[in-house]
Parts: structure tokens; sequence; C-alpha cells
């Protein structure tokens, strides 16, 4: 590798990062913007997000967003555990291959086609489009991102210690929850996270399967575009990619500093002898 | 520093009294992976008490007896018996055996006192009874101070011992110990060999211990099955398997063995006198196990620390004499190893203890000489 810094190398960096983060950068400053119209700066002002504040139907929409987050998440974190431990424990069974390629096609499908599966069957079975029909839908498209994330924590773990337990007289499924479930706790807690966040910030599936009063903050903002962008909506915009960069930065470093943590804790052992 | 331990070893061989029970039973057990066989139709009787010795290389079949035994594999035919119970169907965590795992498995979100006590919890004993039992627990391995501490904050031998604690904390009826000092250097794998020997004693439990070093399974061991390819290939006393080896794979595997391929010419009450062509020489030694006819091909097998060498000829007509020029000296501290180079081209070993100070040996390379025996000191083995 060449280590001197080269106009090249520079140049790169500097393109790739500016259509990375341009044009967030550029709405998160216009969000505190005290112009009314969006394209000329008018001073600072957090004027925008006073006004958030008041706006019940944006009030009402976040509300809906964060509990559809909460509970779909938690759904995908128990079910996309259970995937991810029958996909490491049981080698051998008849259809494996194609159980584990069918727990990680969500991640590939294209949302529209995931949303609008969903969609026609709610309407086979007769369940109304609305809050729960949403919860369900982004707990299918968020399960697989959280059995990838447990999966790879479980690989990690020795099999001789759930063995340990169940000689020591604790059956199987105690075994899960006082030996298995606390060693892979960091995996499951960075998927929960992730799904939260996936869920926060869907649109394309959501508006499929949504319904009266079940408006996720994605849609409103969608919704509120089409009429123009307003400086609100550059408030909204920043507040929410705070809250999923904190999500994710946190669900990251969560799974990063327990392989640190191990790994320190491994070399103070070597080094004591 | 020598401290008083125990009771002292007295004999002790219930496998030689017919009227015992076998405490554990294998019988006709066999167990397959897929086109693997693991275990042939074995067949192992332990009695109570005793400290016994799975011994051979890895793939040998010993570490799958013994998951067997505590009920993370089930034997494809046959059954194990405890105390006269059949084993089959009962899951591992209802059986009164436990197991001190090769990687130790100390749960690590757990303290020392934690990890021993997880086994009593589960047997719903009442905090108080817990709590006596993992001080005197964390006293008969001498971890007092450690017993807040995490298995991270350990060194590996702490790990084991607290390994150790664990598993004897539930008072099991039978220890099994899978490679239990493996990770261990040398010289602390010396110590706890001593140790393991005490507490075994101490509790009177009978420990079932796998292992692939033969110096630890002839340590502490009362009894060791010494396996290959899935059966049993001798069980014995340390001493009966390494004087009286049953076939050449015991006499190779344990310990250090010198081989001479020849034909029997006689065989009269107890000795068996056999022509070896390849270095020229006739040898009278005892029969070993299986019958030897004339005629047969058969080998001498001899431990180096029987070897004599000498550079004096022996008197005309001493029988069992060797001789050949010195190819490489070994010295070791205690012993010293010579490779005799024999006239076909063979290398016989003998080991001769450094019983002065002297650093002057009167034997060196190339120096001529004579290797005798005494008549008992080799054992004749059949193909």
């Amino acid at each position: 590798m060449n280590k001197s810094t080269s106009w090249f190398n520079i140049t790169s960096l500097v393109f790739g990062f500016a259509f990375l983060y341009v044009p967030i950068l550029i709405l998160v400053v216009y969000s505190f913007n005290a112009s009314k119209l969006v394209t000329v700066w008018g001073g600072f002002s957090t004027q925008w997000y006073v006004e958030l504040v008041h706006d019940q139907a944006i009030i009402d929409a976040a509300w809906v967003t964060i509990r559809v987050g909460i509970i779909s998440a938690s759904f995908a974190t128990v079910l996309g555990t259970m995937a991810a431990l029958v996909l490491d424990r049981y080698r051998k069974f008849h259809g494996r291959a194609l159980f584990s390629g069918m727990v990680y096609a969500p991640l590939v499908m294209p949302e529209v086609i995931t949303g609008l599966s969903l969609l026609l069957l709610f309407v086979a079975i007769g369940f109304d489009r609305g809050f729960w029909a949403v919860v369900i839908a982004h707990t299918t498209l968020t399960m697989c991102f959280v059995a990838v994330v447990v999966q790879s924590r479980l690989v990690t773990l020795d099999r001789s210690l759930e063995e340990a337990a169940l000689d020591l007289g604790c059956p199987p499924v105690k075994t899960f929850f006082l030996i298995t479930l606390p060693l892979i706790l960091p995996g499951v807690v960075a998927g929960w996270m992730l799904a939260f966040t996936l869920s926060l910030d869907d649109l394309v599936i959501a508006s499929f399967n949504t319904g009266p009063g079940a408006t996720t903050l994605p849609i409103k903002i969608y919704s509120m575009v089409r009429l123009g962008v307003t400086p609100e909506i550059n408030a909204i915009s920043t507040i929410l990619i705070s809250v999923i960069a904190v999500g994710v930065i946190a669900a990251s470093v969560l799974s990063h500093r327990s392989q640190v943590e191990k790994e320190k804790a491994e070399r103070a052992v070597f080094l004591a002898g | 520093m020598i401290e008083a331990v125990g009771p002292i070893k007295r004999k002790f061989a219930p496998w030689d009294d017919p009227t015992l029970k076998p405490f554990i039973r294998f019988e006709n057990v066999t167990k397959r992976f897929g086109d693997f066989t693991a275990v042939d139709n074995l067949t192992l009787d332990i009695y109570e008490r005793e400290f016994f010795a799975l011994l051979g290389p890895s793939g040998c079949g010993k570490t799958t007896l013994m998951r067997m035994l505590a009920g993370f594999e089930q034997p494809t035919e046959g059954r194990i018996l405890l105390d006269g119970k059949d084993l089959s169907g009962i899951p591992p965590y209802k059986r009164p055996v436990n197991m001190m795992f090769q990687s130790y498995a100390l749960f690590p979100h757990m303290t020392v006192e934690g990890n021993i006590a997880f086994g009593l919890k589960q047997e719903g004993m009442d905090t108080s009874n817990i709590n006596t039992r993992v001080a005197e627990m964390l006293e008969l391995v001498k971890l007092e101070k450690f017993a807040k501490r995490k298995p991270h904050q350990l060194s590996g031998g702490q790990r084991q011992r607290v390994a150790l604690a664990r598993s004897l904390a539930k008072r099991p009826k039978v220890l099994l110990l899978d490679e239990p000092l493996g990770a261990l250097d040398r010289k602390l794998r010396e110590e706890t060999q001593f140790e393991l020997m005490d507490i075994q004693m101490e509790l009177g439990m009978t420990f079932l211990i796998v292992t692939h070093d033969q110096e630890e399974a002839m340590t502490v061991s009362d009894r060791i099955a010494v396996m290959n390819h899935g059966i049993i290939a001798q069980i014995g006393t340390a001493s009966e398997i390494y004087e009286q080896p049953a076939s050449r794979y015991v006499a190779d595997f344990v310990g250090d063995i010198n081989l001479i391929d020849g034909t029997v010419t006689a065989v009269d009450d107890d000795n068996v006198t056999l022509h070896c062509a390849g270095v020229d020489a006739t040898i009278v030694a005892e029969a070993g196990a299986g019958e030897v006819a004339v005629g047969a091909e058969a080998g001498f097998a001899i431990r180096p620390e029987k070897v004599q060498i000498s550079l004096e000829a022996p008197p005309a007509g001493t029988p069992n004499v060797l001789s050949g020029e010195v190819w490489d000296i070994g010295y070791l501290g205690d012993i010293s190893v010579y490779r005799v180079r024999l006239a076909g081209g063979s290398i016989v070993k003998a080991t001769v203890a450094n019983l002065t100070r002297i650093v002057e040996r009167p034997i060196t390379w190339e120096d001529k000489v004579y290797l005798t025996w005494p008549a008992d000191a080799g054992v004749i083995l059949l193909k």
C-alpha cells in the first residue's frame, strides 16, 4: 500500500464523502434557517423545531412510528433469534439450505414486492390495514436482519458452555435463559436496535399496509413534501437522522465493544500466565 | 516443602474380586457417526471408587465413550449401566454424573462462586447449604481468595481448579474428566495430577479420565484402558500395561520400546526362542499374551531402561547378546539415551541412569558395545 497521500486519494475521499453527506448536511443546515423560503438563508433560528412541537399531526405520526418500531422490533428480535438458533444448532435437517436461504431472502427482496405481497395477504385473509398490519409487515422485513446479527454472535459461542449447564442438572429451556441468552445478549440488543431503525425509516412497506389513523412519520413527511418542502420538514428530518444515527452507532459500538472486551480479557490472562 | 496428605494408598483391586458388581458397565456399546464407527462393540466394567483412565490417540473413541456416559451422545447399539441402572433415555441433566470439560466451559458471566453454586441451585438446595458447600469446594481447590472473580480474571491453572470444584460440588457418583490438564504447563500438570489423586481418595468418588498423555494416565489411575480405533486394546494397571503389553500397538503407544522381529524356533514351558535373522541373533524370552507356535513370525519387545550396555564382551555362551556401535547419545540430565546401531542396521535404544556427577561418560560415539538383559526383561509379541 502507498502510504503517502496522493492527490488522487484525497480527491476520492472528498468526492466520496461529499456524495454521501452533502445532501444530508444541507438539509440539517437549512432546518435552522430563519427564512420561510427553503433555498434562501435568512439567519439562524430554531423556530421550525418549536413549530414542530405544536403540530399535532406530526406528533401523532411520530408516536405511531415509535410504537410500530418498538413492537415490530421486539417481535422481530424474538423470531429472528429463534431462527438464528435453529440455523446454528441444527446443522442437519431436511431443507436446512432452503430455510437459511429463505430467512435471508427479504434482505435483498425489493421492498415494493414485500409490501405488495403483504398487502395481498392482508386483503385475502380479511385483515384490516392499519397499525397492526404495519407492525406485522415491519416484523417480516426486519427479522432477517436480527437473524444475521444474532447468528454471527452464536457462531463464537462455545457449545460446551451449554453442555456444562445441562451436565450440572439444568434443563434445556432454563439453560437457554441462564447461559445462552446472557452470552448472546449484545447481539440480540444490536439486532433489536437495527430492527427498530429499519422500521423507523421505512416508507414503502408502511404505505402499502397503512390505514386510517396509522400514518407513520415517513408517510407523513412524504405527503407533506408533495405540497412543497417546508423548513419544518427539514427540522423533522434532522431529528429522524439523529435518532437513526444514534441507534446504528449504539448497535455497532455494542457488538464491537463486547468483542474488544473479550480479546482484552484473553490477553490479560495470557500475560498473567 | 512436603505437606502430609490424606490416607496412604492401600492395595485396591476390586476388579480381581469376582463377587463385586461393576459400578459402571458399558455393554456391547457401538457408536456410529454416519459411516464412521467411533466406538465398536465395546464392553467395559469400572468399579466403585476406581480412578479409571481411557488412554489413546485422538480419534480412538475415548471422548465419545465418555460423552455417552454423560448423556451428550446416545449409543447406536448396546447400553450403559450405572449402579445397575440402564441409562438409556435419561437426559444429561438427570444423570448422577458430572463432567469437567477440556475447555473448562466456565460460565463467563458468573463469578467463581456463581459457577460452583450453579449445579447446586439446579438441585434446589437452600441458600445456606449452598454457601457452605461452595466454601468447602473453594477450600478444597485452594481458591478462597478468588470467590468474587470472573473467569477471565483468572490464570489457566486457577480456571482449571474452578472447573474441578464446579464439577465436584454436586458430589456426583462419577466424575468425568476430559483431558483435564491438557492446557497446563508441565510442572503444574504434575502437581495437579497428585492433587487429583488426593481429592479422589478424600471424596471416595469414582473418577473416569480421558487422556492422550500416557504419563498422566499412569500417574493418576488405578487401571487404564488403552483404546485404538473404537476398541480396547488392553485393560490393566499401569505396570501391567507397561511391563506386559498385549500387543505391539500398546507396547508402542505406552512408553518407549525396542522391537526386534524374528521367527519362533522353539517353545518350552514358559520360554520362547526367537531367531532374529535381521540382527543375526537368537533371543530367549517369556511368552506374552497369545499362543506362540514354532515357525510363527513374532517380535521381541524390550524397554530401553532394561537393556544393559557394556564395552566388555560378556562371557561366551551368555544368552541374549546383541552387539553394535554407539550411533547417538542423548543426555537428558537424569538419564542418557544410547542409540546403538546393530549389524543389520537397525537401532536399539538403551537408557542408563546418570548416578554420578562425572561429566565424562565411559561410553562414547562409535564405541563397539554389547547389549544384554535378563531373561525376563522383555516379552514376545505376535504380529
